[in-house]
């Protein structure tokens, strides 16, 4: 059996146990509605306005800095692998990769996206 | 003694000899699953009792002891009522991506799950390509938790979300490079080749220790794991997404019934997976500890007779007991203090670490 054939097999076993779990809890769960249960909660008063709100465009900025350096990371892994076979040669190609990477970081710190405003 | 190598190769002969080959491997399939599943289960409810009881004690209480000796059915007795509680529909909620959120989040943690290796011979999902299938595959959380603050039309669990999707995003980044670091040390990202480079003998004669032992910076790179690991778990000090006193319950809010225990479910399972991966990569996996000296050798042949599946659940559980203690010892950081540390001073000295360890390796 390969590797990828039990990725499957776990992947379905998780979903089956999803789908069995809700199916027991519809089942076994008592059901009741009424006007006020519906609602969503906000310290027991009725709700105002949209729940679709604005939030701080921080979070986007961290988003994008988490793109950059992540596909970086994953370029990193194979160096990581075969760095043993590669020598010196390898380090000093990957510190001027891992240096254009630090600047990057540099940038964004001084340029105070790393702040919390 | 029987290994489990002999008695899974004894279970697989056995059905292939009685039954046709498509029946066989069927069967097989299914004693994979059950069994994963059944670990699963049975460690969910072992940790949900430790933490209760633990959390307890630190708090100079005594903890659930009502339910079966020393409350030890408390969490068997909580699985059955939370089947037995109504699962609540809300208003405009987009139920698409409401139950969808549900299935993510149990599938990164139980395909993560099935990646370890709980003992010789016990690895189920073995690819050649392990740390790397690790860190894609529980990345599937943190899309799972930012569907559930956006389709359940709340405001606690959309601010919820967007904090634990920072949050997980962010340190994801520093568990990736200390994981890296010592795939350098192992020329191998495949999990079944890191188990082994840290134990048994080597070229020179003498015993393979664990990576943590085998550089200098290694130690550097466990514990910046076990911090990120932790922050990726959400739990205190790192729970602003689940800030009970801010945001309710953050972005599970809207859950009732078993749809919130598939999340209470999963984050106590990515705490015994963040544990078993640090024990695995850092900590020598199933191999029992050696020590390199001539007048070791009573005490490696002793620590060698104990079982291999009791060397991984015994660091695992170690793990997870210093996460409990940090869990319960620290107070909560600021948004603003989480980001800095992270950004500020784990990221530049895993990069560092990375640099200084492809330097020891090349010398």
């Amino acid at each position: 059996m390969s590797s990828g054939e039990i990725f499957i097999v776990v992947l379905v076993t998780a979903i089956i146990m999803v789908v069995a779990a809700l199916i027991i809890g519809k089942l076994l769960a008592p059901k009741s509605t009424n006007a006020q249960k519906g609602e969503p909660y906000e310290c027991g008063i009725p709700t105002r306005g949209t729940s679709w709100m604005q939030f701080k465009i921080g979070y986007y900025l961290f988003a994008i800095l988490f793109l950059m350096f992540d596909v970086e990371t994953v370029l990193l892994f194979p160096w990581a692998t075969i760095m043993k076979s590669l020598g010196a040669m390898g380090l000093v190609s990957v510190s001027f990769f891992l240096f254009v990477l630090v600047l990057g970081l540099a940038y964004a710190w001084k340029k105070g996206a790393l702040e919390w405003k | 003694m029987l290994t489990f190598s002999e008695i899974i190769s004894t279970i697989h002969e056995g059905l292939t000899d009685a039954l046709p080959g498509w029946l066989a491997t069927t069967i097989e399939y299914v004693i994979i699953g059950a069994a994963l599943l059944g670990l699963y289960c049975v460690l969910a409810l072992i940790l949900i009792l430790l933490e209760r009881k633990i959390c307890a004690r630190f708090q100079c209480r005594i903890g659930p002891n009502r339910v079966g000796p020393w409350g030890l059915l408390q969490s068997v007795a909580d699985m059955v009522k939370i089947l037995l509680k109504e699962i609540i529909s809300i208003k405009n909620t987009d139920n698409i991506l409401f139950k969808t959120a549900l299935f993510l989040a149990i599938a990164g943690s139980f395909c993560t799950f099935g990646a370890l290796q709980f003992g010789d011979g016990l690895a189920c999902i073995d690819f050649n390509v392990g740390v790397f299938y690790i860190l894609a595959i529980s990345s599937l959380g943190v899309v799972g938790i930012l569907l559930a603050g956006w389709s359940s039309n709340n405001k606690y669990t959309l601010i919820g979300a967007m904090r634990s999707g920072a949050q997980l995003i962010s340190y994801e980044l520093s568990a990736g490079l200390s994981l890296m670091t010592m795939v350098l040390l192992s020329g191998s990202l495949s999990i079944s080749d890191i188990i082994a480079g840290q134990g048994g003998m080597n070229a020179e004669g003498g015993y393979n220790t664990w990576y943590i032992f085998q550089a200098p910076t290694a130690i550097i790179a466990f514990i910046i794991y076990l911090i990120a690991g932790h922050a990726e778990t959400n739990r205190g000090p790192f729970d602003l997404p689940e800030a009970e006193s801010e945001l309710t319950a953050g972005y599970h809010t809207e859950y009732s019934g078993i749809q919130f225990g598939f999340f209470y479910l999963a984050e106590y399972l990515n705490m015994f997976i963040i544990a078993g991966i640090a024990a695995t990569v850092f900590l020598g996996g199933w191999q029992p500890l050696q020590i390199n000296a001539g007048w070791a050798s009573g005490f490696n042949e002793l620590m060698g007779q104990i079982p291999s599946w009791i060397w991984f659940m015994g660091k695992t559980f170690a793990l997870v007991l210093l996460s409990l203690w940090v869990r319960w010892t620290f107070p909560r950081l600021r948004i603003d203090q989480l980001l800095k540390l992270e950004w500020k001073i784990l990221m530049p000295i895993s990069i560092l670490n990375l640099l200084i360890m492809a330097v020891w390796v090349i010398i």
